[in-house]
């Protein structure tokens, strides 16, 4: 279709209007949420983690993650004692539907759950060219949907392999944290659906919160911490052989 | 570098003046300097370049102040390089798992039944799935019935990689075939020992 001079005229108060609806944006949802009174992570407490994958499926139901992709997927280890440098990790379709047998039951066989680390220092955010990833002021690492170009420069930078495009609207797509969710008072669905506690959502900013005892009394680690992103999901009992 | 600018300057209006002090004056001399005195009087064309190039640049960044304010969105920049309101956006999607709490005020006998067993940490939905329909409108979404067959191996199927503290089961020995609710009570799944 070739658009005349005079129909590019009439053209354009037409995408001017939609434009300001864009603009406009939807009213603030949660009026009882306090940006500034939050800094969000995530505890994973490895040795009580079964893989039975109900924190996949929950948050593909809850997030309507397509098939195939995963805001988090569980991956299990079996690492030999004879070469621990190098374990074998499989992953089928994302732990979603738990795991086979092992294969090889002698040596040291475990389950990691992982999912978007929430960096303070996050790589992905600093290469967006349009502003659409950033960090919130809760410190949650989100993507705007309507400002995303599908450019993939942040999926490229994110050292853990945590985001996607999504093929439906061809932008990134990555673990919100449940925003949707923590702003109302609830729990990520990953969490509420965890049968043994081995993931428990954080809020580092509340002193109430049972991570600062976790904290004080246990060892932890974040993943990758030699890339000096600032992750802000701990990982208990953390096997050193983990990617 | 000033004084000399301002000296070309006073020659050029130097220049001008003598023009126009000719007999005849007005513009008619005025043309007649310019073709015979060329090369001085190209300060008076480059000076009108140089306003036409001004007022194109001035005019180019009023287009841009102008579009920019119209385009970019009033929330962007708000608490970063990024548009504020996208927080609430994201923040405004309907949730699909209502949380155990919810279930509980209404499903009391449940949770009296679960609350002492084993699965006392096992949520309601961990189970039958995200049902915040269900819990916003009872009455006309019904929870899916559960296959127990699928269900607890999910969890309970032995595997080398789970916990070893984790109580796992071989479901083919152990059930034998019969679904795992003839013999066990999902809420309160421990045989024996005061139902729990
Ligand atoms: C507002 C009160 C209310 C809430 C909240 C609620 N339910 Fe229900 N639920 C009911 C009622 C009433 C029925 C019985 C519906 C019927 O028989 O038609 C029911 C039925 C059920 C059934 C099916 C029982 C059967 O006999 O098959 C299940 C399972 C169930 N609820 C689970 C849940 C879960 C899990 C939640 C939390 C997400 C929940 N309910 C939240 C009121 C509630
Ligand atoms: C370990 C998994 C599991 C958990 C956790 C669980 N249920 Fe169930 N629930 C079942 C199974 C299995 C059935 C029986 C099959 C069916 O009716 O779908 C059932 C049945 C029910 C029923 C209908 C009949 C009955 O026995 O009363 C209700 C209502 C119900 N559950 C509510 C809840 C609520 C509320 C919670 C949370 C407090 C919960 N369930 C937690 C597995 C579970
Ligand atoms: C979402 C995961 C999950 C599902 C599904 C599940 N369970 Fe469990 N089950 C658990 C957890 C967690 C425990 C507590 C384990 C512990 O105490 O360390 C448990 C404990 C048990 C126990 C007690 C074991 C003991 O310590 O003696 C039995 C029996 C059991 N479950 C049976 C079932 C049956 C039957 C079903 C299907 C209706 C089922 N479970 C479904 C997670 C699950
Ligand atoms: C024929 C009856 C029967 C059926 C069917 C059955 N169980 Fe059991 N189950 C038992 C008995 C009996 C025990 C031992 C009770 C005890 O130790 O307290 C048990 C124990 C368990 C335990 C605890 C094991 C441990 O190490 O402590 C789990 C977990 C379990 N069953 C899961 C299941 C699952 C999952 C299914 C369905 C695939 C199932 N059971 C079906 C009778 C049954």
């Amino acid at each position: 279709m070739s658009i005349s001079r005079r129909h590019l005229l009439l053209l354009l108060p037409a995408a001017a209007v939609a434009w300001k609806h864009v603009l406009a944006g939807t009213p603030e949802s949660s009026p009882n949420y306090t940006m500034s009174q939050h800094w969000w992570g995530m505890l994973i407490d490895l040795p009580k983690c079964i893989g039975c994958g109900n924190c996949v499926r929950a948050c593909q139901a809850e997030n309507d993650v397509p098939d195939g992709y995963f805001r988090t997927w569980v991956e299990r280890y079996h690492v030999s004692d004879y070469d621990i440098e190098n374990p074998v990790v499989d992953s089928p379709d994302g732990g979603k539907k738990g795991f086979p047998p092992a294969k090889e039951e002698s040596g040291k066989n475990f389950f990691v759950p992982k999912l978007c680390n929430h960096c303070v220092e996050s790589p992905c955010t600093q290469v967006c060219p349009v502003g659409a990833t950033f960090v919130s002021p809760d410190g949650v690492v989100l993507v705007d949907k309507q400002y995303c170009l599908g450019c993939r420069y942040c999926v490229q930078a994110c050292p853990y392999g945590c985001r996607f495009i999504n093929p439906k609207t061809d932008t990134a797509e990555k673990c919100t944290l449940c925003y949707h969710r923590i702003t109302k008072g609830l729990t990520t669905a990953c969490c509420e659906n965890c049968p043994t506690g081995a993931r428990q959502l954080a809020d580092l900013k509340n002193p109430k919160d049972p991570i600062h005892e976790f904290l004080k009394t246990h060892s932890v680690q974040v993943l990758k911490p030699n890339m000096a992103t600032h992750a802000k999901v701990f990982y208990a009992g953390l096997d050193g052989s983990v990617r | 570098m000033r004084d000399t600018e301002h000296s070309g300057l006073g020659t050029a209006s130097c220049i001008q003046l003598t023009a126009t002090s000719e007999p005849e004056g007005g513009r008619a001399s005025l043309r007649r300097a310019r073709s015979s005195t060329g090369t001085t009087m190209h300060a008076f064309k480059d000076s009108g370049h140089l306003f036409r190039l001004a007022a194109v640049f001035v005019a180019g960044i009023l287009v841009f102040l102008v579009l920019r304010g119209f385009l970019v969105p009033k929330s962007f920049g708000q608490y970063g390089h990024y548009r504020g309101n996208a927080m609430a956006e994201i923040a405004a999607r309907p949730v699909n798992f209502a949380g155990h709490e919810t279930c509980e005020t209404c499903h009391a006998d449940v949770l009296d039944k679960k609350k002492d067993g084993k699965h006392a940490h096992v949520n309601c939905e961990a189970c039958h799935g995200p049902l915040a329909k269900h819990a916003d409108d009872p009455a006309s979404v019904q929870p899916p019935k559960l296959d127990t067959a699928v269900l607890c191996v999910r969890c309970h199927e032995a595997n080398a990689a789970k916990p070893k503290t984790f109580p796992q089961v071989a479901s083919a020995d152990h059930s034998t075939g019969l679904p795992c609710d003839t013999c066990h009570q999902p809420h309160s799944p421990v045989i024996g020992g005061g139902a729990k």
